[in-house]
């Protein structure tokens, strides 16, 4: 079955037992949750906690050292899932192609795999950047955009793959607030057109609490708590509650 | 190191089971082809002119002491077909672009390109090695033509002005006519295609190793440089002996 022939628009995501370590140090100790179809499943964590690790994982960019990821029943690294089904993922730098302008950027996936016509490239291209609110910068390199801009030309270059998966990695560092409320609301709105499976990676909190369907907190490599927003408002875990309530406390002499 | 050899027999292997696309890149092996080209033709051709006058310089005159001068054709052309050009613009190569390759393919993995492509299902085997590797195949040879005729040039014009040696345009040519046949060429060229695939995927290999930031690049592209030269020069050895023994 090919990508084309596949017909469902989410995919389930299962990971199970997952350990890494680099350099004899442990960086996920044994990971286990379960993403269900079109749900937006946020991580959440401090830096350092091994987030984005795992979302690598998740994409197959990295190999566990034990525990396995599996789409759809199929093993992430086997060469089976790659061929069924569309994943995607936005990275935190945005990872744009800087040789490249933004037009062949977003329409990179298309024009390699030969899946449309130059011209109808274009117009896809045209689309899905009004999707995220970007006219008129198809000829712009990435260097000539700001951290915003380029944050959602990675995801117009996600979603050019009609992706059954997307994975966010950090969408709203180093973004100013009105700009991470803006990237959160795409991120829910897009979840509702495309009903996608979305991974977000983060540990901005209030994008967290604001698009999740499910959560998960990580805390040194291992998941302390799983849950709705609500029910992982009502943890009692103290380094879980330490890193909710986290808050700035200063006494103004 | 004898991993390093290891991944780089394997990347060369994979983008040797890659060739059969070579067409489907042709754009972006244009693409390199020009800028290989752009970047070295001019250098190529200076930097030729004079080996070959400075050749003619340091010869010229011991054998226009033993009235031998009119060989001086000969010399030149032999050494700049079969060992000079070939050496030389392998080694400019490895300079201008295996060290752009590196550094290139180097900041594309540190800033997660690499990644991005593969999450796209894009392999960056094909994407990127196979196109650099085929166009600096192809430039190489190419520029080494080019280098081999302004060589004989620069050791003809060395040899005419030249009070010691003072010899004429055709008395030089013809002698060269005479000592250097077409497999003097062609092994020039088979050599400078193997330094090719040398500088193309030592290049690639250390741009697709590369780790952490900035100071990473740096470390891969002199690697790049340093590792390709010393691969040349090794392999010229080695080439010389087999090419030898189809003569």
């Amino acid at each position: 079955m090919s990508v084309a022939e596949t017909k469902q628009i989410s995919v389930r995501l299962r990971v199970r037992g997952l350990r890494k370590s680099y350099d004899g140090h442990p960086v996920l100790k044994g990971v286990d949750l379960e993403v269900e179809r079109g749900e937006v499943f946020v991580i959440m964590g401090p830096s350092g906690s091994g987030k984005s690790v795992l979302l690598r994982h998740l994409i197959g960019l990295e190999a566990p050292d034990e525990g396995e990821v599996l789409v759809e029943g199929l093993p992430i690294h086997g060469p089976e899932v790659m061929e069924r089904y569309r994943l995607a993922m936005v990275f935190q730098s945005g990872a744009l192609l800087n040789s490249l302008n933004v037009a062949e950027n977003v329409g990179l996936y298309l024009s390699e795999h030969r899946l449309k016509p130059p011209a109808e490239i274009e117009r896809v291209v045209r689309d899905k950047l009004t999707l995220v609110g970007l006219k008129g910068v198809e000829a712009k390199m990435p260097s000539e955009l700001s951290g915003g801009m380029k944050k959602r030309v990675s995801i117009a270059r996600a979603l050019v793959i009609e992706p059954q998966l997307i994975l966010y990695d950090e969408p709203t560092s180093e973004l100013d607030p009105l700009m991470a409320v803006t990237i959160g609301e795409e991120i829910v709105r897009l979840n509702e057109q495309t009903q996608a499976t979305s991974v977000v990676v983060t540990h901005d909190r209030d994008l967290a609490f604001g698009i999740a369907d499910r959560m998960a907190i990580l805390l040194e490599g291992e998941l302390r708590a799983l849950g709705r927003p609500e029910e992982i408002r009502q943890c009692q875990d103290p380094a879980v509650k330490a890193f909710l309530e986290a808050d700035f406390k200063f006494k103004r002499k | 190191m004898f991993q390093n050899i290891g991944e780089m027999l394997v990347l060369f292997w994979r983008t040797l089971k890659a060739l059969p696309l070579a067409f489907r890149h042709g754009q972006k092996v244009l693409g390199q082809l020009f800028e290989i080209g752009n970047a070295s033709l001019f250098m190529a051709c200076v930097l030729s002119l004079f080996i070959g006058g400075v050749l003619s310089l340091q010869s010229g005159p011991v054998l226009a002491e033993r009235g031998l001068s009119n060989l001086l054709g000969g010399i030149v052309g032999m050494s700049m077909c079969r060992e000079l050009a070939p050496v030389m613009m392998a080694v400019l190569i490895a300079g201008r672009i295996g060290s752009s390759m590196a550094a290139e393919i180097g900041s594309m993995r540190v800033y997660q390109e690499l990644d991005a492509l593969r999450t796209m299902n894009i392999n960056p085997i094909h994407y990127l090695v196979l196109p650099r590797v085929l166009a600096i195949s192809l430039a190489l040879p190419a520029l080494v033509v080019f280098s081999v005729l302004t060589g004989w040039l620069g050791g003809a014009l060395a040899a005419v002005y030249n009070p010691k040696i003072a010899i004429t345009f055709s008395t030089y040519y013809s002698y060269l006519d005479l000592v250097v046949d077409p497999w003097d060429v062609i092994n020039g060229l088979i050599k400078s295609f193997c330094f090719a695939v040398v500088i193309g995927v030592v290049s690639c290999h250390q741009g697709l190793t590369t780790i952490g930031g900035p100071r990473g690049i740096g470390r891969s592209v002199t690697k790049a440089v340093v590792n390709s030269i010393v691969l040349i020069l090794i392999l010229d050895y080695f080439l010389t002996q087999l090419l030898l023994h189809f003569e």
